[in-house]
C-alpha cells in the first residue's frame, strides 16, 4: 500500500490509457469532421421504393443519382420519385426503340465526392447509356469530370447559377436569367425594393448566385446591405438574423440550400419576424420543402420557379393526377420534380431522333428539339438549355404558390451572366 | 434596431447558444467525463428526443404537448442509454476505442431506424403557442431588440439541469457514490459502493440529458435522421475543451465558445467564424491541455 513502485506502476498504466483515450477521442473528431464536411455520411443505401423493370435482353439501363439520405434528401427523394414515374409511363407506353428502361439508382447522400464515386460507378460497371440527378451545384462540379472523361450524358433538372457549359451535361433547370434575375426584376419593379440582404449556403451556387445578384443590383442603383454563407446543415441563426435585422433590408434573398432552411425558418419565427417585417424570396424552397417544413412556417415568402404546381394547363393535370395516383393523394408537385420527369421524355425524344442510345450523338440529337410538357412548351436550345417561363410566386398556408407574375413566354437560357462574366459562351456556339 | 439593441440582442444571443451547447453537452461530459466512455451515439440520443417530442405532439396536439414532450424524451433517452451500457459499454470497460467503435455502430443504427421508422425527410415540429414569438421592444433607446421566448425556455431549461446535476452530484448520497467512483474506483468498489449500478445509471443519466436537448431543440431545428450530426462534434469539443470530468469547466467552456461564436459571427461571414473558432479551440488546447479546468486528486499521479 505504502510501496512507491507500486504507485509509479499504476500512474503508468493510467497515464497511458489517458493517451489511448484522448488519441480515440482524436481519431472520433476526424471521423466526424470528415463525415460531417457538407454532408453526411451514407450508412447504408436507401430502400429503393419502385421495384425497377428486371434487366432483359431487350431492356436499356439508365442511372438515377441523387441524395436519399442526409441534408438535402429532403428535397431529392422527389425528383427521384418524379423520374421513376416518367420512366414507368413509357415503359408502360411500349418503352424507347422498343426497349423498356431498366433504372439503376444510387444514393448521392448529400455528399459531392459521393456524387461523383456513384456517377463512374454508374457509367464504367452498370454501363448505362445515360444518367438523370445531382441537385446541388457542389454535386455537378464533382460529376462533371466523370461525365467528360467518360464522354457520357448528365440530365441536370435544377435551377443553378450558370457559368458553366458541357457538352455532356444537358442543363434543364432554371439559368440564372431564368430565376435569379427575374425574381429580381419583379423585386425592384414590382415590389419597389432597394436594399436586399443576400443569404446562402457555403458552396458554389450561392456564392455565384450573389455575385450575379450584386452586379445586377448596384448596376440599377440598389444597394447590397449585407452577404452571408452559413455552412451546409448549419442548424444555428440566431446571429444571422441579428445581423439581418440591424442591417434593415428591403428584402431577404434566400440561397440557403437543404434543411437549414427549416432551422432558418424556425428561428426566425422564435425571434418573432414575421414575413411581413421582413420579405423574402427563396431560390431552394418550393412546395416540397413548404410540405416537409410545414408551409404555416414559411406561408407569405416568395419564391421564382419555371413551375408551380399551381400553374394551370391540361398537361399539367395530367401529370399531378399520375403522379398523386402513384405516390399518395397526399404528395406535392414542384419544379425540380417536374424537371426531372420531363428529362426522361426529352432523352426519349432525343434518343428516337439520333436512332441511337450514344450519349454524345443523343446530346447533339437534343438541341433544338421541342416538346409539349407538363411546364407547356418545352425547347432545347443549342447551348443544352432549356427554353422556359419563369413565375414568381406567392407561398400560401396550404403549402400551394400563388403566381404573381410570369413572363408570359419562355425565357432564352443565358448560361453566361453578361454582367458577372462577360464575353463568355458555350464553345462550341 | 439601435446599436445597443444589437450589442444586447447578441450578448443574449450568445447566452442562448451558450445554453444550447450546455444542454447538449451535459450528457456527454456525464459520460465521458465522469466514466470516460467514449460515447459516439450520443448525437443520435439527442436525435431520439427530438423524435419523442414528436411523438408526444402526435398523442397531445394540443400546446401542452411539450410538458408530455420533456419528459418522455428524458425516460425514453435515459431508457436506451441503460439497456447499451448493460449490453455493450460494460464489456467493453476499459478499452476506450473498442466503446467508440461500438458506440459509433449503435449510432449508424439509431440513424438508420429513424430512416426506416419516421422517413428519410424529418418530421415537423414546432413551438407550443406559449412559447411562440419574441419579446420585441418597440421603442427606446433598445428598440429593436427582439427576445425569443424559445430561446429563453431553453436558457432556464439549461440553468435548472445544470442545477439539478450540481445538487445531485454534491447535496445527495447518490451524488457522493458517482463522485467517490469517479475519483477512485477500487477504493469505493471496497467501501461497498455497487460501481456496475453507478455506471448504469450515469451513462443512463447522460443519454437522459442529451434526449431532453433533443425535444427542445425540435423547436428550434429541424428533426431528421442527421440532426445529431450537427452537434456531436461540437459536444466533443465543448466538454475537452472545459477540463474532462469537471462540470464546472464544462459550463464555463459552452459559455466561452458560445460567447466566440456569437462575436465573431457579428464582425464576419458564419463560415470564417467558424473557421475561426476551430483555431481558436486549437490554439487554447496546446496552451493548456487540460482545458479551462483541470481536475485535481489526492493520488500521486494525475488522470
Amino acid at each position: 500500500m505504502n510501496n512507491p513502485t507500486h504507485y509509479v506502476g499504476r500512474a503508468n498504466r493510467r497515464r497511458k490509457s489517458l493517451g489511448v483515450l484522448v488519441a480515440g477521442l482524436v481519431l472520433a473528431v476526424a471521423m466526424l469532421a470528415m463525415a460531417c464536411g457538407g454532408g453526411e455520411e451514407t450508412t447504408a443505401p436507401a430502400p429503393t421504393p419502385t421495384p425497377s423493370t428486371p434487366p432483359a435482353s431487350d431492356s436499356v439501363k439508365v442511372g438515377v443519382l441523387h441524395s436519399l439520405t442526409g441534408t438535402m434528401a429532403i428535397s431529392e427523394i422527389p425528383v427521384r420519385d418524379a423520374t421513376l414515374l416518367a420512366i414507368d409511363e413509357i415503359n408502360a407506353a411500349g418503352g424507347v426503340m422498343g426497349k423498356k428502361i431498366a433504372v439503376t439508382q444510387e444514393d448521392g447522400t448529400s455528399e459531392p465526392s459521393i456524387f461523383a464515386q456513384k456517377a463512374q460507378k454508374l457509367i464504367q460497371q452498370d454501363k448505362v447509356v445515360t444518367v438523370f440527378g445531382g441537385w446541388t451545384s457542389a454535386s455537378r462540379k464533382a460529376m462533371l469530370p466523370v461525365f467528360e472523361a467518360n464522354k457520357h450524358l448528365l440530365w441536370y433538372p435544377i435551377q443553378f447559377e450558370g457559368n458553366e457549359c458541357s457538352p455532356n451535361i444537358m442543363y434543364s433547370g432554371a439559368q440564372p436569367n431564368q430565376q435569379i434575375l427575374p425574381a429580381l426584376d419583379w423585386g425592384f419593379q414590382q415590389q419597389g425594393y432597394k436594399k436586399y440582404y443576400l443569404l446562402g449556403s457555403d458552396y458554389v451556387f450561392p456564392r455565384t448566385a450573389n455575385l450575379i445578384l450584386r452586379k445586377h443590383i448596384e448596376n440599377r442603383g440598389g444597394t447590397v446591405a449585407g452577404e452571408d454563407y452559413v455552412p451546409l446543415g448549419h442548424q444555428d441563426f440566431a446571429s444571422v438574423i441579428n445581423k439581418i435585422k440591424a442591417a434593415k433590408p428591403d428584402a431577404v434573398y434566400n440561397t440557403i440550400n437543404g434543411d437549414s432552411n427549416v432551422a432558418f425558418f424556425k428561428q426566425l419565427a422564435a425571434a418573432g419576424v414575421t414575413v411581413k417585417d421582413l420579405p423574402i424570396v427563396s431560390f431552394s424552397i418550393a412546395e416540397q420543402e413548404a410540405k416537409a417544413m410545414g408551409a404555416q412556417l414559411m406561408a407569405g415568402s416568395y419564391a421564382a420557379w419555371n413551375y408551380f404546381e399551381s400553374v394551370s394547363s391540361p398537361e399539367n393535370k395530367k401529370f399531378v393526377e399520375a403522379f398523386k395516383a402513384k405516390f399518395g393523394a397526399g404528395q406535392v408537385l414542384d419544379d425540380p420534380m417536374v424537371h426531372g420527369y420531363i428529362d426522361v421524355y426529352l432523352w426519349k425524344a432525343a434518343v428516337e431522333k439520333a436512332g441511337t442510345f450514344d450519349p454524345i450523338a443523343v446530346a447533339k440529337a437534343a438541341r433544338g428539339l421541342e416538346i409539349m410538357t407538363p411546364m407547356g412548351k418545352v425547347k432545347i436550345d443549342s447551348n443544352q438549355s432549356f427554353y422556359q417561363t419563369v413565375y414568381v410566386g406567392e407561398l400560401q398556408s396550404n403549402g400551394q404558390f400563388k403566381v404573381l407574375w410570369d413572363s408570359k413566354t419562355p425565357v432564352k437560357p443565358e448560361p453566361y451572366d453578361p454582367l458577372a462574366f462577360p464575353g463568355k459562351t458555350c464553345h462550341w456556339e | 434596431m439601435t446599436d445597443f439593441a444589437l450589442v444586447l440582442g447578441q450578448s443574449f444571443n450568445g447566452l442562448s447558444v451558450a445554453s444550447i451547447l450546455l444542454l447538449a453537452a451535459l450528457g456527454l461530459a456525464l459520460s465521458f467525463g465522469l466514466m470516460r466512455v467514449i460515447n459516439m451515439a450520443h448525437g443520435e440520443l439527442l436525435m431520439l428526443g427530438g423524435y419523442l417530442a414528436y411523438l408526444a405532439y402526435q398523442i397531445v396536439p394540443g400546446p401542452a404537448f411539450l410538458l408530455l414532450g420533456l419528459p418522455l424524451a428524458f425516460l425514453g433517452a435515459a431508457a436506451l442509454g441503460a439497456v447499451l451500457e448493460v449490453t455493450i459499454i460494460r464489456r467493453l470497460y476499459g478499452r476506450p476505442l473498442d466503446t467508440l467503435l461500438a458506440t459509433w455502430g449503435v449510432g449508424l443504427v439509431l440513424q438508420q431506424a429513424a430512416r426506416n421508422i419516421f422517413g428519410a425527410t424529418g418530421v415537423e415540429v414546432t413551438a407550443p403557442s406559449w412559447l411562440s414569438g419574441a419579446l420585441v421592444v418597440q421603442t427606446g433607446a433598445l428598440q429593436g431588440l427582439s427576445i425569443s421566448l424559445v430561446r429563453l425556455f431553453i436558457i432556464a431549461l439549461a440553468a435548472l439541469v445544470l442545477v439539478g446535476m450540481v445538487l445531485l452530484l454534491y447535496r445527495t448520497k447518490l451524488g457522493l457514490h458517482i463522485r467517490a467512483v469517479n475519483q477512485n474506483r477500487e477504493m469505493a468498489a471496497a467501501l461497498g459502493v455497487n460501481t456496475r449500478t453507478i455506471d448504469m445509471f450515469v451513462f443512463a443519466l447522460g443519454a437522459g440529458l442529451a434526449g431532453l436537448a433533443g425535444a427542445a431543440f425540435a423547436m428550434l431545428l429541424p428533426v431528421t435522421p442527421t440532426v445529431g450530426q450537427s452537434y456531436i462534434v461540437r459536444a466533443f469539443m465543448v466538454v475537452i475543451l472545459g477540463g474532462v470530468g469537471s462540470l464546472l469547466g464544462t459550463s464555463l467552456s459552452a459559455a466561452l465558445v458560445g460567447s466566440f461564436t456569437v462575436v465573431a459571427e457579428t464582425f464576419m461571414q458564419v463560415s470564417f467564424a467558424l473557421v475561426l473558432l476551430l483555431a481558436f479551440v486549437v490554439a487554447f488546447l496546446q496552451f493548456r491541455p487540460r482545458g479551462l479546468v483541470s481536475m485535481r486528486s489526492r493520488t500521486l499521479d494525475e488522470t
